[in-house]
């Protein structure tokens, strides 16, 4: 009896000590972690603005209908008296307005206040053409482009920096200094990254120099004047900048994987390639697993080289999720519409991380 | 592993080329800082762009510091991360302390909490917490002490939202649940107070993980700019990244200025690093370990 009451009094001073240990992080992430997410939920709901003398009104899911919105219209082609479709003098087929569905008294709620994202299946014989609208066509857009920058940042990112830290992995003079050569770039600012790589894709810029000295009759070219090439430099710079930084992740992992492994499997007559099949691929299935997720997370949340170099130019080419974001949260002052898309975006991280997360699952026990 | 010479003479022959990727935009900032801008458009079209040629000034430094307040800046930012740093390892250690050593109500939910929160990215929160940092409460000294309204243009608002971090919190206890539970188990025994082992035991024992998180801290704040840039239009407060944007509005026609402005940034966290680069790496690699 004595006993258990002296157990739960040492049990009743250790909560309260963990408590009081904790207490300051625990506020702390409650207030500016917390607190965020619901408010991002809730603020979603209404017409909230950043400096406003008016209270904010709930709007209901309208954020969320023009984020998700979207709507197939086929537009029909204008015709002459004779029945005849329209041909302009480019030889285009001339349609009907998209205003008679898409102004705010439009007779099809569904179309009103859309935008166009982009036609599709055009039947010039029978004078048709498919339009796909969108309430917010720039969500779609940096949807695209965010998407497109993680699926190729990841894949790259993650493999070249494995066959970097293979590199300085190996035994061979020099290695410190290339180690630190490759991390550099991890280092500096991806301001300072952005500015540099701007110069450097200029048409009068490094680039083309260093192009015109391979092949001397190639034309200077402003890579970041064309929607084409855009995105792909920002890639190669994003790349450059953090590339070291998973390098040495990946080093960390495989100088864990014991020295006697090898051994082992030169012993048993495993080559080179036998190797690193057998011994350190499964030695790095933690590494793989940290890499992955958090080159992942980083991807999906490309900014600062937009904000500097691009501002989502040209053409809405490189707009990315978290730059409509800002834009519309910070520089529109639209807190409201900017928290829904903030939600709509972390669902997605969530998504993305989940889908991870069970693909991974048997590999990192 | 047996290697031939050929297979090892390629291997240094890829790395050197790999370095020069790696370096030659650096090197070409380096060099531009202390070229006019003339003569710096002029070196891009052929290999002096990269090399210490023609008239050489320190003209480009000087008009930087014409230009900002670059010491307030430094000030600024030097200040900022190194709070952030240490209010950190405070924090995270003892939250981290707690969960790896000791039971407690409570701490499975607090746990899992931290554990969802190592895959939220800090932009998802960005203006939401710009709502929330206009209607914080904070004080005021000056004519006498009353309490004012938003953090905008001020050092908490780029301190204490980055103070506790999951991921801080995620290595230390990782780390603290690789020391010995007998040490504690023999300091309760002794009467030692929780706290006391923490102080005592723990932190004395923790010297590579205290590096670690504040090398990961101090890094990503130095760079910091999309929360800076919403949160501080006061000069005062501005940080050295921030300061960049002064050179944008006549941007193209100071290149040498900017370039001069970007080595300022990067030169003291180079230094820095190669200083403790030993101890930098291994602070890198282990965060991955057991993820």
């Amino acid at each position: 009896m004595l006993q258990s009451n002296v157990v739960t009094h040492r049990k009743k001073k250790e909560t309260r000590a963990a408590w009081l240990l904790s207490l300051p992080a625990v506020l702390l992430i409650l207030l500016f972690s917390i607190v965020p997410i619901f408010l991002a939920l809730t603020l979603g709901f209404t017409d909230a603005r950043l400096v406003s003398p008016e209270p904010a009104k709930s709007v209901g899911f309208s954020n969320f209908k023009t984020i998700l919105g979207i709507g197939v219209l086929t537009l029909k082609a204008e015709r002459d008296d004779s029945g005849a479709i329209k041909i302009d003098e480019k030889n285009n087929v001339v349609y009907e307005s998209l205003r008679n569905y898409t102004k705010i008294n439009s007779e099809s709620p569904r179309f009103r206040s859309k935008s166009e994202l982009f036609r599709f299946g055009e039947n010039r014989k029978a004078g048709t053409v498919k339009v796909v609208l969108a309430g917010d066509p720039l969500f779609w857009k940096s949807l695209k482009n965010t998407l497109f920058f993680a699926l190729i940042v990841v894949p790259v990112q993650g493999g070249f920096g494995l066959l970097l830290a293979l590199m300085v992995n190996q035994k061979l003079r020099g290695r410190n200094f290339f180690r630190t050569v490759y991390f550099i770039p991890a280092l500096t600012s991806m301001v300072v990254v952005s500015m540099l790589w701007t110069f450097i894709y200029q048409k009068n810029g490094l680039l083309n120099t260093i192009i015109k000295q391979v092949m001397p009759g190639f034309q200077s070219f402003a890579w970041l004047e064309n929607p084409k090439t855009t995105m792909p430099a920002i890639i190669v710079l994003s790349i450059w900048q953090a590339v070291g930084f998973h390098m040495i992740i990946w080093l960390g992992g495989l100088q864990t994987i014991p020295a006697e492994l090898y051994e082992a499997a030169t012993v048993d007559g495993a080559g080179f390639r036998k190797q690193f099949r057998y011994v350190t691929i499964p030695g790095l299935r933690h590494t793989f697993v940290f890499v992955l997720v958090t080159i992942t997370i980083a991807a999906l949340g490309l900014f600062t080289q937009i904000a500097i170099i691009t501002q989502g130019g040209p053409l809405d080419s490189t707009t990315t999720l978290v730059y409509q974001v800002v834009l519309n949260g910070y520089a529109k002052q639209q807190i409201g519409y900017a928290s829904a898309f903030s939600f709509v975006f972390f669902a997605l991280v969530l998504l993305i991380s989940l889908i991870q997360r069970s693909a991974t699952k048997r590999l990192d026990q | 592993m047996k290697r031939s010479r050929l297979s090892l003479g390629f291997s240094l022959l890829s790395m050197s080329g790999l370095s020069i990727f790696f370096i030659f935009p650096l090197v070409f900032m380096v060099m531009s800082s202390f070229k006019s801008n003339d003569s710096l458009l002029q070196d891009v079209s052929s290999v002096r762009a990269f090399l210490p040629v023609g008239h050489l000034s320190l003209d480009n430094y000087w008009e930087v510091f014409n230009r900002v307040p670059f010491g307030r800046f430094l000030f600024n930012s030097l200040f900022v991360s190194t709070a952030t740093v240490v209010l950190g390892l405070f924090l995270n250690s003892m939250i981290g302390f707690a969960i790896a050593k000791m039971e407690w109500r409570g701490k499975k939910m607090v746990l899992s909490i931290i554990l969802a929160l190592l895959i939220l990215p800090f932009d998802v929160l960005a203006i939401p917490m710009l709502y929330l940092a206009a209607k914080l409460p904070w004080f005021s000294f000056t004519g006498g002490f009353h309490f004012t309204q938003g953090w905008f243009n001020s050092y908490q608002i780029q301190i204490l939202p980055f103070a506790a971090s999951a991921f801080s919190i995620f290595l230390f206890v990782q780390y603290f649940k690789g020391l010995p539970k007998e040490l504690d188990e023999a300091a309760l025994v002794d009467g030692a107070s929780w706290f006391r082992i923490y102080r005592s035991i723990a932190v004395p024992l923790s010297g590579p993980v205290f590096g670690t998180v504040a090398i990961l801290t101090f890094l990503p704040m130095w760079n910091m700019y999309l929360w800076p840039a919403i949160t501080i239009q006061d000069e005062k407060y501005r940080s050295i990244m921030l300061g960049l944007q002064y050179f944008y509005v006549n941007f193209g026609t100071s290149w040498g200025q900017i370039m001069a402005y970007l080595t300022l940034l990067t030169i003291p966290i180079v230094i820095l690093f190669l200083s403790m680069q030993r101890f930098f790496v291994t602070s890198v690699a282990s965060s991955g370990i057991k993820g």
